[in-house]
């Protein structure tokens, strides 16, 4: 167990360092520098542009701006280009708007795809079956922009609240009580779009696994014992069918500094996925390489997790 | 190499009863899916749709327009006549209406639609041959090469000569002077070892190496990926498929190095071997068609993840510069006016829709036709 554990963080600091690589190599080769952004802007003059380049250490070698800037991140101290700013200050601002829709999203998901996957199983065929699957592909097929405009629509069409941004414009004398109602409304819509993919992915999954076991030679004892079938579903398949989704709790993690890009954009919410599109557009390097970075660890602690998850719940893993 | 067997020898006895093949059999258990069969005849129609469209709108003189800028007739709603009296002969929709009506130019939507739809078929094909082949090329070198080693010291050299090359291409001479002359230090470090590992660096399996390297991509979110490497990019369709199929083969090099891993114990590979069959051979003759299945099935679903991928992006603002249309930035164009003209709005994403459900339904009824669990039974 120990000797895992070490050989896999070894493992995972090695690809880090070759992400790292990778990410400062995609971005500081594209074509354009980031001190051509505004080139038509009269104060922009060529004196300038040197001064920037030096501040930034864009003059140096690509291998020295690339130990530069690690060397930032890790003692904290990388700058936005853009307005000076500790980058990760901006994030941790960005994340705390981002993190209620993760957290609503993914209550959302996880607790709607179990009763959906496994009523498909146990009526397997049936219309019941039929139909969440049909509507699973529907929901895994719907362009998010596109559907986002139709619950938009209807939203306020039919309830006439507003909907876009994190709050109501100018709605400072309120009661509490309205003002939290104001927040949920506008909370609602982004996280069940972001909610909506997993959902319709996770009960196709809890699904199939569910019927996997359903199929196994200890269910049908249970059958043949005479159980109830509720016994069957409950106490005997559905507690084997669970073991996969333990470990999936660890691949969510990457999902805090995912933040929908797209969602976020329509919605006017300020978070992760809009400052990362506003970094990109504006190129401003050090956020995009540290939301980047955070991201890589996260996906790689999510998968540690897992691992680890697995060999917790399932003793033939366990060498 | 067996129809020479059997002509020679006249004693080999004929099977009894005609034998199915593998693709009627394939088809027998695929036509009872109707989702799937429904999947299938909209991705005809929606082939068929775009080729035509291709040709009906491109050119000097396009037989319907999709760039005619009729500024009196804006917003008009689908199936509504146009106003004779104020256009002139040669900007009169072809079909005397407008089918899907107009956007906020005048420009009939029906056109731009059917320019978009052969974007759409084109980024979602080209993306995903790209991450296929690469994926297959890797999984098929980790799953058949996997045990053999190679040196830290060539792997430190290829990292060098690569990122140098890399360097000297966008023009970082100075790092690419350290780099080039990191590598030459390895080549003679190899000429003066003669490839012995003298400084105990070890070595690392090929098959590790390329699931290490698989590890990596995935570390990268892809959507951000793609839109940090088609902002910095000049905006091309071009761009946006290789982009995409650059980051999405890591699956197919999973299912394929599985695949390999399981199909180079059986007995018909070695049965190859003994007879002096070619590594290339024995890879791409004799176990890639037992390999293919879930490539297929991972490639249908991948058209329809990088279809909608590119609706995003043009949905965002990248990809296809204007005028030219994609389902995607019809879309985008028509948000403004959600209210006023929804149909400008819906009928881009009802298409989108319609397009990859059918990908995804077909490419599950794929999955289950292919099972051979569900084969045996059928």
């Amino acid at each position: 167990m120990v000797s895992f554990i070490g050989k896999s963080i070894i493992q995972k600091v090695i690809t880090l360092f070759f992400v790292s690589i990778v990410s400062f190599l995609i971005i500081h080769l594209a074509p354009g520098s980031p001190s051509q952004v505004d080139p038509m802007n009269p104060k922009f003059t060529p004196e300038m542009v040197e001064r920037f380049r030096a501040e930034f250490h864009l003059d140096e070698p690509l291998h020295v701006q690339y130990l530069l800037f690690y060397k930032d991140l890790f003692t904290g101290k990388t700058i936005s280009w853009r307005d000076n700013r500790s980058v990760l200050m901006k994030i941790w601002e960005r994340f705390l708007n981002s993190l209620p829709l993760f957290i609503v999203g993914t209550i959302l998901t996880w607790t709607l795809s179990f009763p959906v996957g496994i009523r498909s199983a146990i009526g397997r065929g049936g219309v019941y079956d039929r139909s969440a699957t049909f509507i699973s592909y529907l929901l895994i097929s719907i362009p998010g922009f596109f559907f986002a405009y139709i619950l938009i629509i209807l939203v306020v069409t039919r309830f006439h609240v507003p909907v876009i941004g994190m709050e109501t414009f100018g709605t400072g004398a309120v009661s509490t009580v309205q003002m939290v109602m104001d927040r949920i409304w506008h909370l609602l819509l982004p996280s069940v779009l972001g909610a909506t993919g997993g959902i319709a992915v996770l009960s196709r999954y809890v699904r199939s696994q569910m019927l996997e076991v359903e199929g196994q030679d200890y269910v049908r004892t249970a059958r043949a014992k005479g159980l109830t079938p509720e016994q069957v579903h409950y106490r005997h398949a559905l507690r084997n069918a669970l073991l996969p989704f333990v470990t999936m709790f660890g691949l969510i993690l990457p999902g805090l500094i995912g933040g929908s890009v797209i969602i976020e954009s329509i919605f006017s919410w300020p978070g992760m996925g809009r400052m990362a599109y506003e970094a990109i557009l504006a190129r401003d390097y050090p956020v995009i390489l540290t939301v980047n970075f955070i991201s890589a660890v996260l996906v790689l602690a999510g998968t540690f997790i897992s691992d680890l998850l697995y060999m917790v719940v399932d003793p033939r893993i366990r060498l | 190499m067996e129809r020479q067997f059997a002509s020679s020898d006249m004693f080999v006895e004929a099977p009894d009863a005609p034998r199915k093949t593998r693709l009627e059999i394939f088809w027998r258990l695929f036509r009872k899916n109707r989702l799937a069969m429904f999947g299938l005849v909209i991705f005809i129609l929606f082939f068929f749709t775009a080729l035509i469209g291709l040709l009906l709108t491109s050119g000097q003189d396009p037989f319907f327009d999709p760039a005619q800028v009729r500024l009196q007739e804006k917003l008009r709603p689908p199936l509504s006549s146009p106003n004779l009296d104020s256009l002139r002969p040669d900007e009169v929709p072809r079909l005397g209406i407008y089918l899907f009506g107009t956007d906020d130019l005048g420009r009939d939507v029906f056109s731009r639609m059917l320019q978009g739809a052969w974007v759409s078929l084109t980024v979602g094909f080209v993306a995903v041959g790209i991450s296929v082949l690469v994926g297959i090329f890797l999984g098929g070198v980790a799953g058949w090469f996997g045990e053999k080693r190679i040196g830290m010291i060539r792997i430190l050299f290829a990292i060098l000569v690569l990122t140098g090359a890399v360097l000297a291409a966008s023009g970082a001479y100075l790092s690419f002077f350290w780099f080039l002359s990191g590598a030459f230090l390895c080549l003679i470090f190899l000429y003066g070892t003669r490839g012995r590992d003298i400084f105990l660096l070890g070595s690392i399996s090929v098959d590790n190496l390329i699931m290490r390297l698989v590890d990596i991509m995935l570390c990268f979110p892809s959507f951000f990926l793609i839109l940090t490497v088609v902002a910095l990019l000049p905006a091309s369709i071009y761009n946006i498929m290789i982009v995409i199929g650059l980051t999405s083969w890591m699956g197919t090099t999973r299912f394929v190095r599985a695949e390999f891993l399981s199909l180079r114990e059986q007995d018909f590979v070695t049965a190859a071997k003994a007879l002096g069959v070619g590594d290339f051979r024995i890879i791409f003759r004799h176990m890639m068609p037992n390999a293919i299945a879930p490539v297929l099935v991972s490639a249908t679903i991948g058209i329809a993840t990088a279809i909608l991928t590119e609706a995003g992006l043009s949905f965002l603002g990248f990809g296809v510069p204007p005028p030219y249309a994609t389902w995607g930035n019809i879309l985008s164009d028509g948000k403004r006016f959600i209210f006023d003209a929804p149909w400008i709005t819906f009928i881009p994403g009802i298409a989108i829709l319609i397009v990859v459900l059918c990908f995804n339904l077909f490419g599950e009824g794929l999955r289950d036709a292919l099972n051979p669990k569900l084969r045996e039974r059928g």
